[in-house]
C-alpha cells in the first residue's frame, strides 16, 4: 500500500474552503504540544492567544484595530499573487505611503480638516504606489525578479523612516526620541463608532472588501489576473498584455499598503514614530494565502490573523510566553495552509501493491 | 596610519563578506538544482541562535572545542530547519516563493523564541584560526588573523565551483535544475537530488548565521543578521549563477558594508548614516538592473529554477 497523488480536473471547492480552517485548527493544537513541552501551561496558552480576544470585553476591538491595515494590505496583494507577481515589499509600500501623507500634513499645518484628511489618503497611496513602481520598472524594463526588489526596498524604506523621523521631520519637543511631531487634530481620524475605539480603517476595509470581490469575480480585469497566474500562454493569446498585468497588480498592491500604513498613522498613532512600521506588510502575506486569494476568505484570514496578533499580548502577560510566540503561529498557519494546497489539486489515492508507480517509471 | 587603515579596513571587509559568502554559496548550489529557497533570512537565525546556545552550553565541558560543536550545531540546524522547506515544495508541491517566505518568517519567530533565554550573554569569540604570533605584522594579520569561518567560506566556493563545474555529480544536478523531466526520465532522482541540494543550502545559511552570533558580535540579538539573508540572495543573481563571480560580488558588498560601518563610527561623510545603510540594498537593485537586462532571455539562470515537480502524478 502507498499513497499516489492523482491530479484532479478541477480544483476541489471542499477543499478550498476546509484546508484553512484545517491549517487554523492544526496549529492550535501543535501550539499547544509544543508549549506544553516547553514548560508553559500548553492548553491555557492557546486559549489566551485565540478565544481570549475573542471573548474579553474590549480585546475585540483591539481585534478590529489590527485587522484593519491586515485586511487592506493583503486585499491588495491577492491579485498580484493570483497573477503569480510577488510583491513581498508591502512593508515597504506601508512606510513610505505613511511618510508621504505626513510629509504633507507637514507642509500645510493649518489646513482645515476636509482638506488635510483627503489630501494625506491620496498623498498615502500615491507614496506607496511610488514605492512599488519601481520594481515595476524594473521588473518590465530590465527583467528584474519583483520578489528580490520589493523586498530590498523594504530596507531602504526603513531607512528613510529613520532618517526623516531623526533628522528633518524630528518633533522639537519629543524629549530627542526619534519621532514626528503629533498630527493635529484636523489631521487625525476620528473614531467613527462613538464610545468604541474601532478605527476608521475598519469600516474601509469592509467597504474594499466588497470592492475587489466585485473585481475579482465580476470583472474582465479580475479574470485576465487569474489566467495570466493560471496560464501566462493562454493569457498572451488571449491578448491579456503581461507588462500591464505587472504595473497593474504592483500598483494596486502597493496603493493599499500605503493606504493602510496613512490610515494607521492618522488614526492609531497621531505621528510616525520608530516603531511604526510593525509587519503588518509581512503578515499580510500570509493573510492573503490562508484566505485562499479570495476577498471575503482574506477578511476572515485578517481577523483571525489580528486575533493572534492581539492573543500573543495576552499570553505573554497571562502565561508569560515570549513575544514571538505570535510569528511563529502565524508561519506555522501558512505552512500549513501551503502544504494543503495538494489536497486542492490533487486527489490523495491509496494504490494496492507499490510496483504500479514504479512500472510507469516513476521513481519512490 | 594610511596602512593601518586600510589593513583594518580590509580585514573588516573580510569579516562582513563571510556570512553572505557562506550563505550565498549554499543557495547557489540549491538554485542549481532548480530550487528557489527565499528562506534563507531565517535559516541564518536558527543557525545564529543554535551556534550560540550550543557554545554557551558546551563552553565548561569542552572547552576549546565548543565553539567548533557550535557551528557544527549551527549547519545541522539550518539544514533541519531547511527540510520543512523541501518536504511542502519538493514532496507536496507547493509554491517555492510563498514557502520560503513562510521559513523565513517561521526562523525569525523561532530564533526569537529560543533565543530569548539568551539574550544579554556573551561568550568568547571564535576569532582564531591559527596561533596569535603569526597575525602581528600587518600582512601576517590580513592572511592569518580571522577566524576559521572564513577559511571555510573561501574553501566552500571554490569546491562548489570544481563540484558543479568539474565532477559527474554536479553535472547531474544542474541537469536536474535545468531540465528535471528529462533528468528524471533518464532515470535520476529528481527529488532526492533536491532534497540534498536544500539540505546542504540550509547548512551554509545555519553557518553563516552562526558567524553573527559567534564571531562579529559573539552574543544573541533578535533578528541579528538584519537583512543580510536577503542579500546572499540578491548575490546569486549578480553572480549568474556561478561561484566566481559570487566570491567577487560577495566582497562587493562587503566593502559596500564595511563603508556603512566606517560612516557610522567616523562620521567621515557630509550624507547621513542612513543613507550608508541603506546602500547595500540601494546596490543589490541596482546590480539585479544590470545584471537581469543582461540576460534578457533568462538564459543564465537555472531552466527550472521554482518550477515544481510532481513526478507521481
Amino acid at each position: 500500500m502507498r499513497i499516489r497523488f492523482e491530479k484532479r480536473l478541477a480544483p476541489s471547492r471542499f477543499m478550498l474552503v476546509a484546508t484553512p480552517v484545517a491549517s487554523v485548527v492544526l496549529t492550535m493544537l501543535l501550539g499547544a504540544i509544543i508549549f506544553q513541552l516547553l514548560g508553559f501551561d500548553g492548553p491555557d496558552a492557546i486559549w489566551q492567544t485565540f478565544v481570549t480576544p475573542i471573548v474579553a470585553p474590549y480585546k475585540w476591538q483591539d481585534v478590529l484595530t489590527k485587522a484593519a491595515p491586515l485586511i487592506i494590505i493583503a486585499l491588495g496583494l491577492l491579485l498580484g499573487n493570483q497573477a503569480k507577481i510577488w510583491n513581498i515589499g508591502a512593508e515597504g509600500q506601508y512606510v513610505i505611503g505613511a511618510l508621504t501623507g505626513a510629509g504633507l500634513a507637514f507642509a500645510m499645518p493649518g489646513a482645515p480638516a476636509f482638506v488635510a484628511i483627503p489630501v494625506m489618503i491620496a498623498g498615502g497611496i500615491f507614496g506607496g504606489m511610488v514605492w512599488a513602481g519601481m520594481p515595476a520598472v524594473l521588473r518590465t524594463r530590465f527583467h528584474v525578479s519583483e520578489v528580490l526588489s520589493t523586498l530590498m526596498l523594504v530596507y531602504v524604506a526603513m531607512q528613510v523612516l529613520n532618517y526623516l523621523i531623526g533628522g528633518p521631520w524630528k518633533d522639537p519637543n519629543g524629549h530627542n526620541f526619534p519621532q514626528t511631531p503629533p498630527f493635529t487634530a484636523a489631521q487625525t481620524l476620528p473614531h467613527v463608532i462613538p464610545g468604541t475605539v474601532i478605527p476608521p480603517g475598519f469600516l474601509v476595509a469592509i467597504a474594499l472588501t466588497l470592492v475587489f470581490w466585485v473585481l475579482t469575480a465580476r470583472s474582465v480585469y479580475g479574470f485576465s489576473v487569474r489566467t495570466v497566474g493560471v496560464a501566462p500562454s493562454a493569457a498572451r493569446y488571449g491578448g491579456f498584455d503581461a507588462s500591464r498585468t505587472v504595473w497593474s497588480t504592483l500598483m494596486i498592491s502597493g496603493g493599499m499598503a500605503g493606504l493602510a500604513g496613512i490610515l494607521e498613522s492618522m488614526s492609531q498613532l497621531g505621528q510616525i514614530n520608530l516603531g511604526f512600521p510593525s509587519g503588518y506588510g509581512f503578515t499580510a502575506i500570509i493573510v492573503s494565502f490562508l484566505g485562499r486569494l479570495h476577498p471575503l476568505g482574506v477578511f476572515l484570514a485578517g481577523l483571525i490573523l489580528a486575533v493572534t496578533y492581539v492573543g500573543g499580548q495576552v499570553a505573554q502577560t497571562v502565561v508569560h510566553v515570549p513575544e514571538a510566540t505570535a510569528g511563529i503561529f502565524q508561519a506555522t498557519m501558512l505552512f500549513f495552509i501551503l502544504a494543503s494546497d495538494i489536497l486542492v489539486r490533487y486527489r490523495l489515492r491509496l494504490v494496492r501493491g507499490a510496483r504500479r508507480a514504479a512500472a510507469a517509471g516513476a521513481p519512490a | 596610519m594610511t596602512l593601518e587603515f586600510l589593513i583594518d579596513a580590509l580585514v573588516t571587509v573580510i569579516g562582513v563578506t563571510t556570512p553572505i559568502l557562506l550563505a550565498a554559496t549554499g543557495e547557489l548550489v540549491v538554485e542549481k538544482s532548480g530550487v528557489l529557497n527565499l528562506g534563507v533570512e531565517g535559516m541564518m537565525l536558527i543557525g545564529a541562535v543554535t551556534g550560540f546556545a550550543v557554545t554557551l552550553t558546551c563552553g565548561d565541558s569542552l572547552g576549546d572545542f565548543a565553539p567548533w560543536f557550535g557551528v557544527i550545531a549551527a549547519g545541522v540546524a539550518g539544514a533541519a530547519s531547511s527540510m520543512l522547506f523541501a518536504v511542502l515544495v519538493l514532496t507536496l508541491g507547493s509554491n517555492q516563493v510563498a514557502t520560503g517566505l513562510a521559513l523565513a518568517i517561521f526562523g525569525i519567530g523561532l530564533s526569537s523564541l529560543v533565543g530569548a533565554s539568551y539574550v544579554g550573554m556573551v561568550i568568547a569569540p571564535f576569532n582564531q584560526a591559527f596561533p596569535a604570533w603569526l597575525a602581528e605584522d600587518p600582512i601576517g594579520r590580513v592572511a592569518f588573523g580571522h577566524s576559521p569561518l572564513v577559511y571555510f567560506a573561501l574553501i566552500m566556493v571554490i569546491a562548489a565551483g570544481w563540484f558543479l563545474n568539474r565532477t559527474r555529480a554536479g553535472l547531474i544536478l544542474r541537469a536536474v535544475g535545468e531540465n528535471d523531466i528529462s533528468a528524471h526520465s533518464i532515470g535520476y532522482p529528481v527529488l532526492a537530488i533536491r532534497y540534498a541540494a536544500i539540505a546542504f543550502g540550509g547548512a551554509m545559511a545555519g553557518i553563516g548565521g552562526s558567524y553573527f552570533s559567534m564571531v562579529i558580535t559573539p552574543m544573541w540579538a533578535e533578528q541579528m543578521t538584519a537583512g543580510r539573508g536577503w542579500i546572499a540572495l540578491a548575490l546569486v543573481v549578480f553572480s549568474s549563477w556561478r561561484p566566481g563571480r559570487l566570491l567577487v560580488g560577495a566582497y562587493f558588498f562587503g566593502i559596500l558594508m564595511t563603508l556603512e560601518l566606517y560612516a557610522k563610527a567616523s562620521g567621515f561623510s557630509c550624507l547621513p548614516s542612513q543613507f550608508w545603510a541603506a546602500m547595500p540594498y540601494i546596490m543589490a537593485v541596482a546590480v539585479l538592473a544590470v545584471m537581469s537586462a543582461r540576460d534578457v532571455a533568462g538564459s543564465e539562470a537555472p531552466a527550472c529554477l521554482g518550477r515544481p515537480f510532481m513526478p507521481n502524478s
